[in-house]
């Protein structure tokens, strides 16, 4: 089985404090430290796991500038057999449409039974995979958390919906599937993958190679703009907790005794 | 190494891609495998053993060590990537104990057989067994050409008897990578022995409490007519001294490691505690005394973190740094001996206490300018070469 799965580089949410940029522009980027974005991570996982049962082949694709290129030889080190960067200066600023034409054209360059997604990203909007299962008149699964193979045309899937309740689905391939977290343990990348993957050459496509018009991608071609970041101002009936982790859980053990929700 | 060039910026980096790549990859690992449950074994005194088939199956113990013996080969700084991010548990006990191949082998792979490396580094490598270096004993430890322990030619065999103390990993050590003497007093009659835990004689004393790295498991060894093959003698006979001598080169690196990393962790933890910390109506980040200790921290640590970087890359490149490792070590234990005591004096109280990391990591610094040879050796070593 043919899988594409793109990937983002995002911060690493478990390496840095997020906050505001004191233009109120976007998070503030300094010193952040990055990473794969958890569910990509995810469906990476199953995609090799797929892989591992039924043969195939696994290319890892992500847009972005050059130092996306980290997140894909991340992967690769894992056990995705292949890497594709699409990059152009033309792509910067996108919104999920954007980003979605442009995975569009990298799948219609390829030959994939199986595209998948992470569920969401580090923006938050869950757009992606959507968008581009449409783009390319595909059906299409959301927060898929797991995934069985049928036979070469059909899969089934399980989907978490509302309440913890659990869907199941048949579909058809070729298919995008956005995939949830919890879906499998991603395994560790250890140092052989690092090694073997250290000197492959990652091929980068830009808008020419792609066949993707500058003007409806990027920065020009988003109709969704992002005006403005800030923290919400305090509600009525919250209540933030102010110290060190030790003195909050203190204080939050002491609220919820007082509140009943501790006997 | 690269040379980076930016227009007109010009500066080295120690750390390529590939190095930040097993660095992201050894800190997911410890995130997830390690932190969660690094208190309780601090508490326990050791942690599970399941951690050395992990850390071999993904390849990580190998590093630095040739391929042809399994490991992952590697640079000077594809080490201290693994032992910073080994620091990162926040337990230098766990590092010490995870790493203590990392002075048990060496002696092997440089001067053993390939019998030798088949049958007493490729295991350890692959995190099926423990290995564990011994070369302090109850009565000396820096003053290594004076061990007592002996090891006299009986046949195809050495009869060994002596003990050993301070042992890293001492516990649960499947071999001890000895120094013995084989020959007469001084320096030229010291030799390595490769002894198996279940050699008749050999026995572990009780694991020694310790003020710091409790996750480590630290013992005294007996020797007690130890009928030891010849073929585990490592290297010749009476050249075991040199060997020592060169091993500390890499130990003392590593300890400098430990040390900025140890200062390094106690001021991200006091940054962010003076941030949530209120007094007298502010953070304690608020009043400028706290601000200029939390300089003064930041830029040691920095400085010292740099000159280790410089002697490693100067290490590696062949050049001879026995003076500026000497210096690098006590530079960085005495850099993280104020960082860390500052720490503990910003946090007041709670600094003082039990399940505070800030805590632990002033217990675990104090053996750091210990290890691996004392403050004062250091400084000997350093005015022979001045």
């Amino acid at each position: 089985m043919e899988i594409l799965v793109c990937v983002k580089r995002v911060p690493d949410t478990s390496e840095n404090e997020i906050g505001v940029n004191s233009a109120g522009t976007d998070i503030d980027r300094d010193d952040l430290v990055y990473s794969v974005n958890e569910w990509d991570n995810y469906a990476v996982e199953e995609a090799i796991q797929i892989v591992d049962r039924v043969g195939g082949k696994v290319t890892v694709v992500a847009v972005g500038d050059s130092e996306s290129e980290e997140v894909l030889r991340r992967e690769m080190a894992m056990g995705a057999n292949d890497g594709l960067l699409l990059s152009d200066d033309s792509f910067g600023g996108s919104d999920g449409k954007g980003i979605a034409t442009i995975l569009k054209a990298a799948v219609k360059k390829g030959n994939y039974d199986l595209v998948l997604t992470g569920a969401q990203a580090d923006a938050g909007a869950g757009q992606v995979g959507g968008m581009l299962a449409a783009m390319l008149d595909q059906p299409y699964a959301s927060l898929v958390n797991s995934i069985e193979i049928i036979n070469d045309k059909t899969l089934k899937v399980g989907r978490e919906i509302e309440g913890g309740n659990q869907e199941m689905n048949e579909i058809q391939m070729p298919c995008v599937l956005s995939i949830q977290t919890g879906i499998n343990e991603p395994r560790y990348v250890g140092i052989r993958g690092i090694r073997k993957v250290a000197s492959v050459e990652i091929p980068v496509l830009g808008a020419l190679d792609l066949g993707v018009s500058s003007g409806s991608v990027g920065s020009a071609g988003a109709k969704v703009k992002v005006q403005d970041y800030f923290v919400p101002q305090l509600g009525k009936g919250a209540e933030i907790l102010e110290g060190s982790t030790e003195e909050i859980i203190d204080k939050l053990i002491e609220l919820l005794k007082v509140k009943g929700g501790l006997k | 190494m690269n040379s980076n060039k930016q227009s007109e910026k010009v500066y080295q980096e120690y750390f390529t891609k590939e190095h930040n790549l097993l660095r992201s990859a050894v800190r997911d690992w410890i995130r997830k495998e390690v932190v969660p449950n690094i208190d309780d074994w601090e508490e326990a005194g050791e942690f599970p053993k399941e951690l050395y088939g992990m850390a071999g199956e993904l390849g990580f113990l190998g590093i630095g060590f040739p391929e042809e013996v399994g490991g992952a080969s590697g640079d000077i700084f594809d080490a201290i990537i693994l032992n910073e991010e080994m620091m990162r548990s926040g337990s230098g006990g766990f590092a010490a104990g995870l790493g203590s191949l990392g002075i048990a082998l060496p002696p092997i792979v440089k001067k053993g057989t390939a019998e030798q490396k088949e049958r007493f580094v490729k295991p350890v490598i692959a995190g099926k067994k423990i290995a564990a270096l011994g070369i302090t004993e109850p009565g000396g430890g820096s003053d290594v050409a004076n061990i007592q322990t002996t090891a006299v030619r009986d046949g195809n065999d050495y009869i060994v008897n002596g003990s050993k103390t301070f042992i890293t990993s001492g516990v649960r050590a499947d071999q001890l990578t000895c120094a013995v003497r084989t020959g007469g007093k001084g320096a030229h009659g010291i030799s390595f022995l490769v002894i198996e835990s279940d050699t008749p004689g050999y026995s572990v004393g009780k694991k020694l409490k310790k003020t710091g790295w409790w996750a480590s498991d630290t013992a005294e060894i007996f020797l007690d007519n130890c009928r030891v093959p010849a073929e585990n003698l490592i290297g010749e006979e009476n050249m075991g001294f040199y060997t020592i001598m060169e091993n500390f080169q890499m130990e003392r690196l590593q300890l400098c490691v430990m040390a900025n990393m140890t200062a390094q962790m106690a001021l991200e933890e006091a940054l962010k505690y003076t941030k949530e910390r209120h007094a007298f109506g502010k953070p304690l980040s608020g009043f400028q005394v706290t601000r200029h200790k939390l300089v003064d921290m930041a830029t040691l640590v920095e400085v010292s973190r740099e000159f280790t970087y410089r002697v490693a890359s100067k290490i590696q490149a062949g050049l001879n740094q026995v003076k500026e490792i000497s210096m690098a070590k006590n530079f960085a234990c005495s850099i993280s001996d104020k960082v860390t005591y500052d720490a503990v004096q910003l946090f007041g109280g709670y600094g003082y206490m039990r399940g505070y990391l800030v805590e632990r990591l002033y217990r675990d610094n104090r053996i750091l300018s210990i290890g691996g040879g004392t403050t004062e050796i250091m400084k000997e070593i350093i005015s022979k070469l001045m």
